[in-house]
């Protein structure tokens, strides 16, 4: 039986709904939270619903069902616009959005991360600006976060324990002076929450069969489904947000899983479609009043699109590794993730294990490659060990998510363009990356060293950014439209800087603390 | 290079049932991932020289020495089926030409590093890369590669707890922490 089977349902012309765009990490667990304060909530979610059994052990069957195939284009000179110039990011379209595909790791941000212009200063052509929140302010909801997601060291909770690649990375480590250990995953050590323990399947990116990770398509969605508050409508894909005289939004416009084209009203919208569908949105939904898209006043609705600084490192060695058994992101190195100018960059960088299976090393090992350097390292596969490395990038004006004219989606409506431009502090951080981990498999033994170029993005932020002048961003620190205020962002497109953290807590965190502000507001009778 | 195992039947066979999947194929992650190509409707199938032909420039491309051409047949198997699209068809016909002309009329007559010698120049081309393209994909997503490169594919289904995913001895082992590292391991 689906989730879906018994939910409470809504009318459409029901306008004390609240909507929520997108199932994903902001989305899904933003619906549940006000589920759970009893507000009544529809979730429109243009994937379809897949259960865990559906999951596949194949990447590119996985990639096939799960992936956001929907046409987008490229722009800029990051290299992905050459190699995969209609898939920019790697994200999933499918209820519980790209928490189905992630690899679990849950680290906080650091302090001086929300206040990256106060902390780096100004640097030539990127667009820095302070959160208008801090650490502090954040704190307690990260914990709620830890709490709820299972976040191993956190709450008691055991760390994993270490694969073969875990074993390489933590063996460098040592002789490199750094500290590695399976890290903070939303992944369970032991069975918890109703969901299983890991069985180190190695498919964390395919959807977790076993339902040890965290997603919010076995968490989050039932949970508020079983309140009787939320009704999820998968494969319904939002065309557009429509407003009345005074400016505020007032329904959602959506085709439904048979191409009819439906209107929900709503007291209050959330965006959580990620960070390119959620200025896409915003900008199809231009009206008269708002020429330039919704909530887009100061212009900056697309802008500062970023993407993490990421690039891998893979290492060859005469002993068989097998790094594609376990959990994908089995062990972290922080050391580098700290903010010191001294290494020619501002900000910082992780280190996280990561394995491809085959085909998938295949294809993003070097695209367009051929000859026997690509065949050789192919040749060492199963004598391969592999880390990903994810810092941050600076939010710059010129990257950004626009509409494309000259090509539209199966319903009309304009696709996006991703443009996108690696900054020099981008390219000088992805240098230090690789030759620190070069010299750490090295200094284990490593015969040869493969520097890959960054993947389609799993990592997309800053869209629709926080401010605290609305002249600076689109929305305020409760992902509050300045515009607009019954318009909420809910998803990584709130993020003013991207941090040099995996994402995810994050969002988690901001939806929590953000529905707790929307409750507030209703009690109020403010939205 | 030539493969006796490949013979012409086998081709046949190969090109027979599998014309009708190529529009499905058109939205599909791989179509996304792999070179422009354009969606005619399908006029015919590649000939046996053809095939072997694609095969031998595959190897060029991606050489693995001591890979079967049985894996190596998966690329000509995938391209065959892309060859149901007219322009593609006459693409990969063209290419195939161009390498024989280019050989004095028998490319496959060479012996290796003369082969290579004639399709290096080609590389970047489209001819090149759409059998780069699909082989990238085709070659290593199959059941056969991953035996060969010791990837477990689909075994890793239920999981490597107990089936070696830390099974890694060359290197010293981590520490554990107090209260173990796996969920059957107990404090102390």
């Amino acid at each position: 039986m689906a989730m879906t089977d018994n939910q409470q349902t809504f009318a459409h012309d029901d306008d004390n709904v609240v909507v929520v765009i997108g199932s994903g990490a902001g989305g899904g667990t933003l619906a549940n939270e006000l589920a759970q304060q009893g507000i009544d909530v529809v979730v429109l979610e243009a994937g379809a619903l897949h259960t865990t059994a559906d999951f596949l052990a194949d990447e590119w069957a996985s990639f096939a069902q799960l992936a956001w195939l929907d046409t987008r284009t490229t722009s800029g000179s990051f290299r992905l616009a050459r190699d995969f110039p209609n898939l920019p990011a790697w994200i999933v379209k499918s209820v519980g959005g790209t928490t189905v595909h992630w690899a679990g790791a849950s680290l906080r941000f650091q302090p001086h991360e929300f206040a990256a212009l106060t902390n780096y200063g100004e640097v030539e052509g990127a667009n820095l600006l302070d959160w208008p929140l801090g650490y502090d302010d954040l704190a307690p909801y990260y914990a709620r976060a830890e709490q709820r997601m299972g976040v191993t060291r956190t709450n008691g909770n055991k760390g994993l324990p270490g694969n073969n690649n875990f074993k390489v990375m933590h063996a460098g480590a040592q002789k490199m002076g750094y500290s590695c250990d399976t890290g903070h995953m939303a992944i369970n050590s032991e069975p918890r929450d109703g969901r299983a323990a890991c069985q180190q399947r190695g498919f964390c990116f395919q959807g977790c069969k076993m339902g040890a990770k965290w997603s919010t398509l076995y968490t989050e969605l039932p949970e508020g489904i079983a309140t009787g508050h939320l009704e999820l409508r998968p494969e319904s894909h939002v065309a557009r947000i429509e407003h009345d005289d005074s400016g505020r939004v007032t329904a959602v416009v959506y085709y439904d899983v048979d191409g009819n084209e439906q209107r929900q009203r709503a007291r209050l919208v959330a965006v959580a479609g990620n960070s390119i569908e959620t200025p896409r949105l915003l900008l199809n939904s231009a009206s008269s009043r708002f020429p330039a898209g919704l909530a887009n006043g100061s212009g900056q609705v697309g802008r500062n699109y970023m993407r993490h600084m990421t690039g891998s490192v893979y290492a060859t060695f005469d002993e068989p590794v097998h790094m594609y058994k376990g959990t994908t992101m089995a062990g972290i190195i922080a050391d580098e993730a700290r903010h010191d100018p001294s290494r020619g960059f501002v900000g910082g960088y992780e280190m996280e294990t990561l394995a491809l299976g085959l085909p998938f090393m295949a294809a993003f090992l070097d695209p367009g490659a051929w000859g026997s350097r690509f065949t050789g390292a192919l040749d060492q596969y199963d004598h391969m060990a592999g880390m990903w490395l994810v810092g941050e990038d600076l939010p710059q004006e010129g990257n950004r998510i626009t509409l494309n004219p000259e090509v539209t989606d199966r319903y009309g409506l304009p696709v996006a363009n991703v443009h996108y431009d690696d900054h020099p502090n981008d390219v000088a951080m992805r240098e230090h990356g690789y030759r620190q981990g070069a010299e750490l498999y090295r200094s284990v033994g490593a015969k040869d060293i493969y520097e890959v170029p960054p993947y389609p993005s799993t990592h997309n932020l800053g869209t629709c950014r926080m401010s605290e002048r609305p002249e600076d961003g689109v929305c305020n620190a409760y992902g509050r439209a300045h515009e607009i205020p019954n318009l909420f962002i809910s998803d990584g497109s709130q993020f003013t800087t991207s941090a040099a953290e995996n994402p995810t807590l994050t969002i988690v965190s901001l939806a929590i603390r953000q529905a707790e502000h929307i409750g507030q507001l209703m009690l109020r009778g403010e939205v | 290079m030539h493969s006796p195992n490949l013979s012409r039947r086998v081709f046949l066979k190969a090109s027979g049932g599998v014309l009708a999947g190529t529009l499905a194929f058109a939205s599909g992650p791989i179509a996304l991932l792999a070179p422009s190509r354009s969606w005619a409707l399908s006029l015919e199938s590649l000939s046996s020289r053809q095939g072997e032909i694609l095969l031998a420039i595959t190897r060029q491309i991606f050489p693995h020495p001591d890979l079967e051409d049985a894996v190596y047949a998966m690329v000509v198997k995938s391209l065959d089926r892309k060859a149901a699209d007219a322009s593609l068809h006459a693409l990969l016909k063209e290419g195939v030409g161009a390498l024989d002309a280019s050989a004095g009329g028998d490319w496959l007559a060479l012996d290796d590093a003369a082969r290579l010698e004639h399709l290096a120049p080609m590389a970047g081309g489209a001819f090149f890369e759409t059998v780069r393209g699909d082989a990238v994909v085709s070659l290593y997503d199959n059941p056969l590669a991953y035996v060969h490169f010791g990837y477990g594919g689909a075994e890793g289904d239920g999981g490597y707890l107990s089936k070696g995913f830390n099974d890694l001895t060359w290197l010293p082992e981590p520490p554990k922490p107090q209260g173990g590292y796996l969920p059957y391991e107990s404090a102390g």
